[in-house]
């Protein structure tokens, strides 16, 4: 009796088994599938530019001249300000949370700020455009300028739009990131190493500093990776507030644009297929850059929870 | 040694009093979003936002009916495409996946989540807009459907995951062969969990903007059936806010302040319902 229900069911297990592999196989074909369109919709550009596309800085659709420099740098500048800004808040907080807070408080905490990185980035624009730049206008930036400005990074004329608006509005946006993957990776460190060192004598932050957080190095690492990634593709917020002019400025107070800033503007509007090819080019560096670091992020932050037993 | 005393608990109390203010940092920021979202756009809204069609620039009302029926098309359109592809990858992964297999599919997938949106929004272009030579709603539903898969897939997994083991072996021990462990048992054991997942899936699409630009672009009129532009309010919100007229930004908070209470507001009855479904275990 067994032996027959068990072939006769046989069958209905391998449809099952072959329709979760098909769903699981269409994830890879997707993911191929970006790269894909991204490589050879790229096609034109990159045989006529090769690598200057990357390292010439005059971007002309008139001419038909691509170089893509100016957003590349405006990318980076915005996305070290924002890491600047969220690293020492965002791991700050981890630690507050996971070392400090009582669990109810830490849990509910938690929840808020998982809640910040829900906030769609359209609205970061929106509270970016009108009140964020207002503020660092009348508020942030003169003071700055009167203590700093004979530094080359803060001279010129302040318009609000600027690379500084755009690293303040990426950091709040990612310092979630930060905060939920650190604190859980600072969760993962053993309680033994910590009674170790409190029965050395050591006080709560000496444990913290010098045990906690060189354990759980890694995680973090991973965790600020994860959040440069973000902020590297991180689009709508950073076109409203960052000015959208193509210039490579020493000062962090003038307007810049970012590789994902030019997608978002010139997509659409792109003529001939060199320009749109260009465009799409910057997309596939894009693609590849967050690709490589969140797949590096994804393993450190793996070798983190492994080396604590909690895989 | 006294002073070196001294200093540690000076240097502890310092210290965590910053870490402190770190988190009141945070958490400040979020309930000055959420502040002013309410105060500004609460008061910018009206009846009209939900049930009139966008003004040209100069009248004064409107509202944004056409964009709210078009993100509902938008989201209806990517959960269709998105869920099952999760849904049925997750089971894999936690029912049938090899170490190595699943490792693969877990990784893969974690870097799908990273793509950044605008990329998305990109490949369909050059994938269905270019070749169709028009931009539509079915568009815009595949490039958020595809956003929507990694999150799809990693919360089915968990919360298959989370099914007790003696459930499957009360049913496997009833002679249920594997197929219908898993969809008479485990799926049931874990619905709650799994469709709480899908809910914040589609809050966290819902807000996607990058990628509806060059997919289901916008319209200031009402879009029929699926393959003509669509307004959607992400779009509109991005739209309004950078033109430089009064009224449209006004309608900008109000469309942001709807947009983000249906984002919170999935994202409190999910903890709500995840936290209820825990204790019961």
């Amino acid at each position: 009796m067994r032996s027959i229900l068990g072939r006769s069911i046989r069958p209905a297990d391998t449809i099952a088994y072959l329709i979760t592999l098909t769903a699981s196989g269409g994830i890879f074909g997707i993911t191929a599938l970006v790269f894909f369109e991204l490589f050879t919709g790229s096609e034109l550009s990159r045989a006529k530019f090769g690598w200057n596309f990357l390292l010439t800085q005059v971007w002309d659709p008139v001419a038909g001249v691509f170089g893509a420099l100016p957003f590349i740098y405006g990318t980076m500048v915005t996305s070290a300000l924002a890491l600047m800004i969220a690293i020492p808040i965002g791991v700050g907080t981890a630690i507050f949370l996971a070392e400090q807070a009582p669990p109810k408080v830490s849990n509910l905490l938690t929840f808020l700020i998982e809640l910040l990185a829900a906030v769609p980035s359209v609205i970061y624009g929106l509270l970016g455009v009108f009140v964020l730049v207002p503020i660092l206008q009348s508020v942030v930036v003169p003071p700055l300028q009167t203590v700093f400005g004979f530094l080359p990074i803060f001279q010129g004329t302040f318009y609000g739009v600027s690379l500084f608006s755009a690293g303040v509005v990426l950091s709040i946006m990612i310092v979630p990131f930060v905060v939920s993957v650190s604190r859980e990776v600072l969760l993962t460190v053993p309680r033994e190493m910590k009674e170790a060192s409190f029965a050395l004598g050591a006080s709560a932050w000496q444990t913290t500093w010098k045990v906690t957080l060189p354990y759980a190095r890694k995680g973090i690492y991973g965790s600020i990776f994860l959040a440069l990634a973000r902020a590297l593709g991180e689009t709508m917020a950073v076109t409203m507030v960052i000015g959208n002019t193509p210039q490579i400025k020493a000062s962090i107070l003038a307007p810049g644009y970012t590789i994902a800033a030019v997608i978002a503007n010139e997509f659409t509007e792109a003529t001939g297929d060199l320009y749109l090819n260009s465009l799409i080019e910057l997309g596939l560096v894009l693609f590849v850059v967050t690709f490589v670091l969140n797949g590096f992020a994804r393993i450190l932050v793996m070798q983190t929870s492994k080396a604590s037993g909690r895989v | 040694m006294m002073n070196y005393h001294r200093r540690k608990r000076l240097t502890n109390k310092l210290m965590f009093t910053l870490t402190a203010l770190c988190a009141a940092v945070t958490v400040g920021i979020l309930l000055f979003i959420l502040g002013y979202l309410v105060i500004k756009g609460g008061g910018a809204l009206n009846w009209g936002f939900f049930t009139k069609l966008p003004v040209p620039v100069g009248e004064t009302g409107g509202g944004m009916a056409n964009a709210l029926v078009g993100s509902g098309k938008v989201l209806l359109l990517a959960a269709a495409l998105g869920v099952p592809i999760g849904f049925l990858g997750g089971v894999y992964l936690s029912e049938y996946g090899s170490k190595t297999s699943g490792f693969v599919l877990r990784y893969v997938t974690d870097l799908l989540n990273g793509v950044p949106s605008i990329v998305i929004g990109i490949v369909v272009y050059t994938w269905i807009v270019h070749r169709q030579g028009h931009f539509s709603a079915v568009a815009g539903g595949i490039a958020l459907g595809i956003m929507m898969i990694p999150i799809a897939v990693r919360s089915t997994e968990e919360f298959l995951q989370a099914v007790p083991a003696s459930l499957r072996e009360g049913a496997f021990a009833l002679g249920a062969a594997k197929w219908q462990v898993i969809t008479t048992v485990v799926i049931p054991a874990a619905a709650r969990g799994i469709l709480t997942g899908v809910m914040l899936d589609l809050a966290r699409v819902a807000g996607e903007t990058a990628p509806l630009l060059f997919t289901a672009l916008n319209n200031q009129f009402w879009s029929e059936g699926w393959s003509h532009p669509t307004a959607t309010l992400p779009v509109m919100i991005f739209t309004y806010a950078i033109s430089p007229y009064e009224d449209w930004h006004r309608q900008a908070w109000a469309a942001g302040f709807v947009l983000l209470s249906f984002v919170f507001g999935i994202n409190v009855i999910a903890r709500l319902a995840l936290g209820r479904g825990r204790i019961a275990h």
